[in-house]
């Protein structure tokens, strides 16, 4: 079969365009959460310096700003561990059978 | 204690105004240190492996395919290694430990700042850079556009950005050689240029892979131990930790909360955008990608990449404490004189160092400051060799010979390419030695957000993206974006001498603007281009598409 052939078979699949449109979109999710998330943190420093502040609890010296920038960058390890693990089996099974049935 | 609150006030102050958030990159003018045989010893036997491996490496570079992208034959995880040790620079390791050492919490915010942009890359490049990359990543806007333009204009993109990012690595390794091995800095600038020469010249991407994920290793290795150490002494409880730390610092409770670090929304915001998308458009970060078989692996390399970064980021963060706990109650050992006040031996930057002798005597702070001079010799073989491929594979084989060319050729061109760039490296370095390069990171990262991220995204996601609409809109990009640096503080006050107020751009990074322009313009001029070519361009849309989300067609292990 050729390279040529495949293309073509996999462009007039619409289990192709679903795919990409759907993982298109767990991407972008993905994307936003993650600006949310760093973009929240960085307007809350500018903008509310005391709430970063304030102790986690009476007598404590710690001051959540911690455990919520340290939060942060576990959020971003996580965030990509779940994407890379989900198109990893998901994603590549889909595309892989998607590739299959054009090859044929 | 009184006192101490002058040095460490007025050093976070030089931190918190000079650049803004760019200062962890820099490591600033140095007092050269007593000569330190341990630290020399130790960074000699690093070379002498490193240098065993290139030799191993020089017999498996055979091709342009094996010298730009080791045949395509790292694994994900030791890609994830490598583009952690590409990453993890001596100035994050020595500047976010110092600031957090000088203003606590602030150095939080920063080395969130340098995590955020691995995600992106994640979600929306790594796969398709892969599938549509062959050596550089104009490979890949360049599947259905001009290759004369767009090639030229991605040779540019990455040469600036290479060419910043290398002045800041050279005039760092200078610095810190005064530092930690109390060497000149003549020894340290020529030093690194011929040995990074050798790692490029005859291992290619396989030698500078291994010294990057040796190097990587090795960074991870010592500041585990340190922060372990550290966190033993308060019986792994952090609130202990940070008790102690406000109990000997002069700022008292404040370094447990948000400093001068971010007062302008705008400047914040700004400064976040190039971090998150500048990583996504660094040239040495990108080709990265083609050394891995698969998209499968290219995933893998980018999950690793950002655990082992944000895992050393949270370590730094522990050393900075560390250093407060350790070092302040012991100002005979580690400060100016024995006084507080006039600040630590070499420096702010030198938290980390004097903690690894505090933690782990003499020999453990051989390693870390050869870890540390080490780190900045694989920064620079990576940025080496993506100049070289921009130079040999975008501009020679594609833009000047069509293609036509073979590819022992090719290789003997990038090979001239990395002597001229080794030696161009070591001149940039004495050139810009007396120079306050604290913005040449952060501008590297400005140029590649709105230059090359705005050209890569649109051309692989927009179908009537076009030639002219990418080359338009990524000059503007990068024009905007060292022009505006160029009249913010940073430049025009701390660099050029102007009088302080006198800057014409009052925000700390362009990004916001000069990204938004970039993306602003590809978009308008793509739109208005209804030329013949750029019909041709959008029929292949669909085909590249097809490759870039399934891999059908793309480069397996290149160029076999």
């Amino acid at each position: 079969m050729k390279e040529e052939d495949i293309v073509e078979r996999i462009q007039k699949n619409p289990k192709f365009m679903q795919f990409v449109k759907m993982r298109n979109n767990y991407s972008i999710v993905l994307s936003i959460m993650m600006m949310v998330v760093y973009f929240g943190y960085i307007l809350l420093v500018a903008f509310n310096k005391q709430f970063l502040a304030t102790k986690i609890s009476a007598g404590a010296v710690t001051s959540i700003g911690i455990p919520l920038g340290v939060g942060v960058l576990v959020f971003t390890i996580v965030i990509t561990a779940i994407y890379v693990r989900r198109a990893n089996n998901e994603f590549d099974a889909t595309k892989d059978e998607i590739v299959r049935e054009a090859s044929k | 204690m009184i006192k101490a609150k002058h040095i460490l006030g007025g050093a976070a102050a030089l931190l918190a105004a000079g650049a803004v958030l760019a200062a962890g990159a820099d490591l600033g003018q140095a007092q050269k240190q007593a000569t330190n045989w341990t630290a020399i010893v130790m960074f000699g036997l690093f070379v002498g492996i490193t240098l065993w491996i290139t030799k191993w490496a020089a017999a498996k570079t055979k091709t342009a395919a094996d010298f730009y992208t080791a045949g395509g034959g790292i694994t994900g995880f030791q890609n994830g290694l490598a583009i952690a040790g590409d990453y993890m620079s001596a100035a994050s390791f020595l500047g976010i430990s110092g600031l957090v050492f000088g203003s606590g919490f602030d150095g939080l915010i920063f080395s969130i700042g340098w995590l955020v942009g691995w995600p992106v890359i994640t979600f929306l490049m790594a796969e398709r850079l892969r599938n549509l990359g062959k050596f550089t990543f104009a490979d890949v806007a360049g599947y259905r556009f001009d290759a004369g333009p767009i090639r030229t204009f991605a040779a540019c993109g990455s040469l600036v950005v290479v060419a910043f990012y290398l002045i800041a690595q050279m005039v760092g390794a200078g610095q810190l050689i005064k530092l930690l091995f109390g060497l000149d800095y003549l020894v340290a600038v020529c030093m690194v240029g011929a040995i990074m020469m050798i790692y490029v010249l005859f291992g290619g991407m396989t030698a500078t892979t291994w010294v990057q994920i040796i190097k990587a290793v090795m960074l991870l290795t010592g500041a585990t131990f340190m922060a372990f150490a550290v966190m033993m002494q308060f019986g792994f409880s952090p609130e202990a930790m940070f008790k102690r730390a406000v109990e000997v610092h002069s700022k008292k409770d404040a370094i447990m909360g948000p400093g001068a670090l971010i007062n302008d929304p705008v400047s914040a915001i700004s400064v976040g955008m190039a971090l998150m998308f500048g990583t996504a458009g660094l040239p040495h970060i990108l080709m990265r990608f083609f050394t891995v078989p698969s998209a499968k692996e290219a995933r893998k390399s980018v999950g690793w990449a950002t655990t082992w970064i944000g895992y050393f980021y949270i370590l730094t963060f522990i050393i900075g404490f560390g250093a407060i706990t350790n070092l302040i109650p012991n100002p005979a050992d580690y400060f100016v004189n024995g006084e507080i006040a006039k600040g630590l031996n070499g420096g702010g930057n030198m938290a980390a160092v004097h903690l690894s002798k505090a933690v782990g005597g003499d020999l453990f702070m051989g390693f870390i400051s050869a870890v540390a001079f080490a780190t900045i010799l694989a920064v620079v073989a990576g940025l080496t060799l993506s100049g070289a491929s921009a130079v040999s594979h975008d501009l020679y084989a594609s833009v000047w010979r069509h293609g036509n060319v073979d590819s022992a050729t090719e290789l003997r061109v990038s090979k001239i390419t990395t002597v001229c760039l080794g030696i161009f490296a070591v001149l940039l370095g004495i050139v810009f030695e007396k120079e306050n390069v604290a913005f040449m990171v952060m501008l590297a990262f400005a140029v590649a957000c709105s230059a090359n991220f705005p050209v890569l995204f649109m051309s692989v996601l927009w179908k009537d993206c076009t030639t002219k609409g990418a080359v338009a809109g990524g000059t503007v990009g990068l024009i905007s974006s060292v022009a505006l640096t160029i009249m913010s503080p940073a430049v025009w006050e701390v660099s050029l001498g102007h009088a302080k107020g006198s800057a014409m751009f009052p925000y700390a990074s362009p990004a916001i603007f000069s990204m938004t322009a970039a993306f602003v313009v590809i978009y308008l001029v793509s739109k208005m281009d209804n030329s013949a070519q750029a019909a041709k361009e959008r029929a292949l849309f669909p085909a590249q598409l097809i490759r870039s989300e399934t891999g059908v067609g793309a480069s397996v292990s290149g160029g076999h």
